[in-house]
């Protein structure tokens, strides 16, 4: 697939909108191959950061100054924003949250809490990051519910025929990842939640690692729950959103207690708050919420096509590039994947292989990558993994392969 | 029996910085010859390579075992990621021969001297730190066992 002409003269300017990205480690240009860990800051989220301590900084919602005020119509921006960017019906469905884990830590905690009976099941796929694991398995020791494993495929897809047998009346929750963070595959998150509903249980999309690379349109899935984390697409550490169909929030339990969730207090009896405020108690991360809006409009002003477009072509350039390198192993060649190439080199540890190309200025990912069950399907310790944003590029790739080229000269 | 006082962990110390001072700082070839170093530390026995030898703390794996030789302590170690393998070789170098009174006594400044904390990352100083840990230990277990038999 070729490279769009225009997005690809404009990686430059992408490029120097991360002041991160200009400097130089161990006395070379950093390459920064570690986006499915987090992603770099354009300078307008930075900015948004700096400008709201600078002036803005107030409590949102119960201030009736000025900046109270301006906080609050901010905070309440970036909410609307994400829904848009979502395609959720209302605002009042998209929660705030650390991230992704803190999403799934709800959805567990409190659907189970009223959901979730004895005998009853929940599917998770063995693609799963630990976040998208423990909380399940806390929330079915609690409930004396099972959990269920849905199977990958060689390549590292989910096995929906295996995925159909494991669905029953007793299933009441399936969660999967719209795309792996350690293989980079999509999922068909539309048809897996469109089986699951066919047995009445509803499905929660982890979409850490779609963020920045997928369409993302909760109806067109019709999903019950949505999380994302900010850090992991160009915006801020520490916030992030749940999505979560109305009808199934407003019958969930509060999740944690606490101030701004509550109607009225007394010692008797506490009435909650309306949504989506009855899910956020407590001062909530104004700043990084409100610079979060930044990230939405940072992905929109490329716009998800080209940036798709782009990352695709670094996918394929480096699939060819390593993958033809003689000692290299893939690991997780779906059809359908977003710009992750995880790789094992024969007789050389993950970690030196990091380590080696750390030496060289070169970021990457090694290790089980949080999702030790599916190192354990491959019968493996852990991969090396290069994950890829907007404003890598194909010189990058050539600087890994050479890197990688040299350790494995000095090993072999 | 060996007698003959080896040099002292402060000289072989200095030792080790001299020879990567040759390096020119660069990053690329220390690693390089860190692995280098772990290619040349002889092989540990595969039975000693067990589940009670493993260095508790390192990311990655390391084993160690000890033994004393007359008022000497010599180590023998593997790993299964060649830069750990590499800095394990090091202190290896440093303690082999020594007496546990100047193992335990030891101050090991030459990983700051060298710059290796710089790019090997918290979690591997960490796993660096467990690995001195232990090889005192074992230095404490064998000075004890002389105070004991004497």
């Amino acid at each position: 697939m070729a490279l769009p002409a225009t997005l690809s003269t404009d990686i430059k300017k992408i490029r120097e909108e991360f002041p991160v990205l200009s400097q130089k480690v161990n006395g070379r240009d950093l390459v920064y191959f570690d986006n499915a860990a987090t992603s770099q800051k354009p300078r307008q989220v930075i900015q948004a950061l700096v400008d709201y301590y600078q002036t803005t900084n107030a409590n949102i919602h119960r201030g009736i100054h000025t900046l109270a005020e301006r906080a609050t119509k901010a905070y309440e921006e970036t909410r609307e924003a994400a829904r848009a960017f979502i395609n959720a019906e209302s605002a009042e469905e998209i929660i705030f949250v650390r991230g992704v884990t803190e999403a799934i830590n709800l959805v567990a905690s409190s659907y189970s809490r009223a959901f979730l009976k004895e005998g009853d099941e929940v599917i998770i796929s063995a693609l799963e990051h630990h976040s998208n694991i423990v909380p399940w398995q806390l929330a079915c020791e609690q409930q004396k519910a099972t959990l269920r494993i849905i199977p990958v495929t060689d390549k590292g897809e989910i096995d929906l025929e295996a995925y159909g047998k494991l669905l029953s009346e007793r299933t009441r929750i399936v969660a999967v990842n719209h795309a792996s963070n350690t293989l980079g595959t999509v999922n068909p998150i539309a048809e897996i939640t469109r089986m699951a509903h066919a047995h009445g249980a509803v499905v929660l999309i982890d979409g850490a690692q779609a963020g920045a690379h997928l369409d993302i349109d909760v109806k067109a899935i019709d999903c019950d729950f949505y999380c994302l984390s900010a850090h992991k697409m160009y915006g801020p550490t520490g916030t992030g959103i749940l999505y979560g169909k109305r009808k199934l929030l407003d019958a969930m339990p509060p999740y944690q207690g606490g101030g701004e969730m509550i109607k009225d207090v007394t010692f008797e009896k506490t009435t909650y708050n309306e949504l989506p405020y009855k899910f956020e108690a407590g001062t909530p991360n104004i700043a990084d919420v409100i610079a979060y809006r930044e990230a939405f409009r940072f992905i929109l002003g490329i716009g998800r096509e080209a940036i798709r477009a782009h990352e695709h072509d670094l996918l394929v350039y480096a699939t060819e590039k390593l993958g033809s390198m003689p000692s290299v192993r893939l690991v997780g060649t779906a059809p359908e994947k977003v710009g992750v190439v995880s790789f094992v080199v024969e007789g050389i540890h993950p970690f030196d292989i990091g380590q080696m190309l750390d030496a060289r200025g070169i970021a990457v990912r090694t290790g089980h990558h949080c999702t030790q069950p599916l190192m354990e399907r491959y019968e493996i310790e852990g991969t090396v993994r290069a994950s890829f944003a907007v404003y890598n590029t194909r010189d990058e790739i050539d600087q890994l392969a050479e890197g990688l080229q040299r350790v494995i000269n000095f090993v072999k | 029996m060996n007698d003959e006082t080896p040099r002292s962990i402060a000289a072989i110390q200095d030792e080790i910085i001299a020879d990567f001072a040759l390096l020119d700082d660069d990053a690329e070839m220390k690693v390089l010859y860190v692995m280098e170093l772990g290619q040349k530390l002889p092989p540990m026995p595969e039975k000693d390579k067990s589940e009670e030898n493993i260095v508790k703390g390192c990311q990655s794996r390391v084993w160690l075992t000890a033994r004393l030789e007359s008022d000497r302590v010599y180590f023998t170690a593997d790993s299964n990621t060649a830069i750990t393998k590499g800095l394990v070789s090091l202190l290896i170098r440093i303690f082999n021969g020594q007496k546990p009174d100047a193992i335990l006594a030891s101050d090991l400044h030459f990983m700051n001297a060298i710059g290796m904390e710089r790019f090997i990352g918290t979690q591997r100083s960490n796993g660096f730190s467990a690995m001195i840990r232990q090889m005192k230990m074992y230095a404490l277990a064998f000075k004890t066992k002389m105070e004991i038999g004497s």
